[in-house]
Parts: structure tokens; sequence; C-alpha cells
């Protein structure tokens, strides 16, 4: 057992329990009298982790993170473990790609790599309307989000926002190379101000779409290029960054 | 090799584990992959899920676990059927199924070669594919072989010749935390008294 502060950054197993600063390891029966306690910031307990007696279980290996949300109060914040994957489980709000595989009446079903397929209905696109159907057909790729994913019941998406605008979502064009990737690189990808996408986009301009769901979308000009783009991203995954620097390097002197 | 070890083994007073190694994620179809070798024994497992279950086994509240054991040669029979059974209850105690409802996670094991200790390092395997494939694990756990001589004495991690010897064997499998007995199987005969094996 370990504090939960001191391993931030740190390589967690699976069976690791993490002590939380709101629990001193002195006896927990005493009650703590008086307002004067300091007012126990909310502790959000993110993937790789659960709530066990003595603090925090680690369920997955990866590398412990934390995040100061607001105030400033010590037991505050979310931990979460950053762990490779590759198999995706729906989150609700997470934009997806989707491939789909049935039209089954007013819904279709999306293949997300989940478990389950997902449920998407024709009225959940931009201007849809009972008459107005949208030209979905089987093997169209879809950008969109999840509405609806609970462990229990069928993921269920929108191509729309809460005002009803396509936001960037919808049917992706017929061109383009789809890839996938582990879920861990997709994430690296998202983050803000990513390193490889800024390089990328020296090179020269293309179209790319990422899902949560560890799939990529890319366009360029022509298809060499949409090719180099794919490889390159592809090979991002066992690329350290000084090698992904090299290999750009080839490229960007054409 | 085997004259090696034999050697070593004396000197530790029969404690002593042969060599092991571990590759993970080297297969890439698989969700989770891994490779676990202990000595000249050798074990490949690949992990899928939580996927989309086949057929009528769908469980409403946890995932279903199938394990698949595949010999070097020929076709399962009533041996891997009995150490996939084993393989399954140890995995079902430690992946949080119940965070997964409605999918299956499916183990294959592929035994690549057997030189003594298989079923240990089955599950050594069977651990490191768990671990490679992100599942939810409320602990890690591994598998120990132990072998009783004709006189009573205990060699770890036998090879296929001392295990042919040997009046009894013992697999046991093994938690990380409180390290606790997940899974024990005995092959032979041993008094109650002669199972020290149990830690403590």
């Amino acid at each position: 057992m370990a504090a939960a502060e001191a391993c931030v950054g740190q390589v967690v197993l699976p069976g690791d329990v993490l002590l939380l600063p709101a629990h001193p390891d002195e006896d927990g029966e005493r009650l703590r009298l008086g307002g004067g306690a300091a007012p126990r910031g909310r502790l959000l307990c993110g993937p790789g982790l659960r709530r066990c007696a003595a603090g925090l279980l680690v369920t997955k290996c990866g590398l412990l993170r934390h995040r100061q949300t607001g105030g400033g109060a010590a037991a505050g914040g979310a931990y979460w473990v950053d762990s490779q994957q590759k198999r995706y489980v729906p989150v609700k709000g997470d934009h997806v790609i989707g491939v789909v595989t049935a039209k089954a009446g007013d819904v279709f079903k999306l293949d997300v790599g989940g478990s389950e397929q997902a449920s998407l209905s024709y009225l959940a696109f931009e201007g849809a309307t009972k008459r107005n159907r949208p030209n979905v057909q089987v093997g169209d790729l879809i950008y969109g989000q999840f509405l609806v994913a609970n462990k229990d019941m069928e993921p269920e998406m929108v191509c729309i926002d809460s005002s009803g605008r396509s936001n960037g979502m919808g049917i992706i064009g017929q061109d383009g190379f789809l890839i996938k990737v582990s879920l861990g690189l997709i994430r690296k990808l998202l983050a803000p101000k990513s390193e490889i996408i800024q390089e990328l986009s020296q090179l020269y301009p293309f179209e790319l779409v990422l899902g949560m769901n560890g799939r990529i979308w890319v366009k360029a000009k022509t298809v060499q290029q949409t090719l180099i783009i794919v490889n390159i991203l592809e090979a991002c995954e066992y690329m350290t960054a000084e090698q992904r620097k090299q290999a750009l390097a080839k490229f960007s002197g054409n | 090799m085997a004259g090696e070890k034999e050697k070593v083994v004396a000197a530790a007073g029969g404690c002593c584990l042969r060599p092991f190694s571990c590759e993970q994620g080297l297969l890439s179809r698989p969700d989770g992959s891994a490779a676990f070798l202990q000595g000249d024994t050798s074990v490949l497992a690949g992990l899928y899920g939580p996927a989309e279950v086949k057929g009528s086994k769908e469980l409403p509240d946890r995932a279903v676990l199938e394990v698949l054991l595949r010999p070097k040669v020929g076709l399962p029979g009533v041996i891997e059927r009995s150490r996939e059974q084993l393989l399954r209850q140890t995995c079902e105690a430690v992946v949080l199924g119940v965070l997964h409802p409605r999918t299956a996670i499916t183990l294959v094991l592929q035994v690549l070669s057997d030189a003594g200790s298989l079923l240990s390092c089955c599950i050594n395997a069977a651990c490191m594919g768990l671990l490679d494939a992100g599942l939810p694990l409320s602990s890690l756990f591994c598998g120990v072989t132990c072998a009783l001589d004709p006189n009573g004495a205990i060699i770890l991690d036998p090879t296929t010749r001392q295990e042919q010897e040997a009046r009894a064997i013992l697999t046991f499998a093994i938690d990380s935390p409180e390290r606790k007995v997940l899974m024990t199987t005995t092959k032979g005969s041993c008094s109650v008294e002669e199972g020290p094996c149990f830690p403590p």
C-alpha cells in the first residue's frame, strides 16, 4: 500500500491499493468534531481504479495520473490509470467512428469495435425529418457521439449535438482511408497541441478524423499522400519522438 | 541444460525456478497477447474481449469467460479440458467480470513446447495476457508447480523427467496482494503433512 499522491506518474499494477490523504492511517473510528475540517474536494475515480475500504484499488496496469479539479483541497481531483489497450468499451460522450452494418427500420446498426453494435436513429442527423431521411448505406463510415453508453444497455449514437447541429459529425465521405490503432495512441493524438499532429500538419494538408474507439480516417490530396500519413500514424505506436522526427524529415525533403 | 539445472537446484536445496521470461503484445490481432517461457516450457496466450457473445452463453450480470487450451499437436483431449476448467476458475476469481456484463472474454492458450510444469506456465501466460488486454483485474496471480520426489523433498518448477520420477505433483495459483491460494491441483498422492507448500 502506498499513498496515492506518491504514486502519481509511476507504474501501478492490478491489486495495488492506493491510500487517500483524506483517510489518514489513524483509526477511522474517531469522529471529527466541529466544522473545522477542511472542505473535502470531490474525488473522481477514473478508468482503472475502484473504491475499496482502504482507498483506491487499481484494476489495470499503467501509469497513475492525477488532475486537481478546482479548489485546492488535498483529497480532491481525479485519479486514473493511463493504460495501453486495444479493445474499446463505449463511454458516454465519446466521439467514435462506426461502420454501418445493417439498416433495421428506423435505426442503423453500427460497428464501433465494442462488445455490442451501437444503434443510430435516422432522425439523429442534422436536418433529418420523417420525410427527409439521410442517405446512409451499409458499409458507410459515420462519425458520431455516444448518447447512451451503459454496460447493461445497447449503446446509442447520435450525429447531432444538443442544439440539433451536426458540429462536424455525420457520414464520412466515400474516399479516404480507415486504420485501426491502439486506444493509447488515439488519446495521445487527441491531446491538446499533440506533437504528432502538429508535425504531420507541416508535411502537406490532409483531413483527419479521430475516433476514441481507435479508428482513424485519413484523406489527403492523392492516394500516395494518404498512405504516407497512414503509415506514419501506424508507426507512431512504436516510434520514439526522436525516430518520428527523423522519419518526418525524410518526407518533408521532397 | 538439464544437468546444469540439477546442479543449481542441488545447491539451492531443491527450491529453484528455471529461468523464465515473458513477452507481451506480440500478436497483432487479439486484444491482448503474451508468451511465457519457463525453462524449455513455453505457452502463447491470446486474449479477446470484452467481445460479443456467441450463442446462448450470455450472462446478464457478468462476462462469460472462456478458456481454450490447444496442445502442441492434435486436438484438445480430456486433460486439456480439465486444465481449461482449472484455468477458467482461476481467471474468474480475478477478472472483474461484473464490469462488462453480457460480453465474452476468450482466452486461447497455445502450448508451444512442454518441458514440465505446463499448467503453471499456462497460468502465468494467462495472467500476462489479461494484463496486456487491459481487462479489469482485482489482483495479479501466478502459478507454480512443485514435485515431491520419492524421498519427500520438494522440487519447484520440475522438468518433464522430474515430473515422471515424482511421487506427487502439486500446482498452485497464488494471487498478488495477500498471496492467497486461488487454485490448487494434485497429481499423485501425498499426505497432509507433506503439503507445506501452502504459503503462510
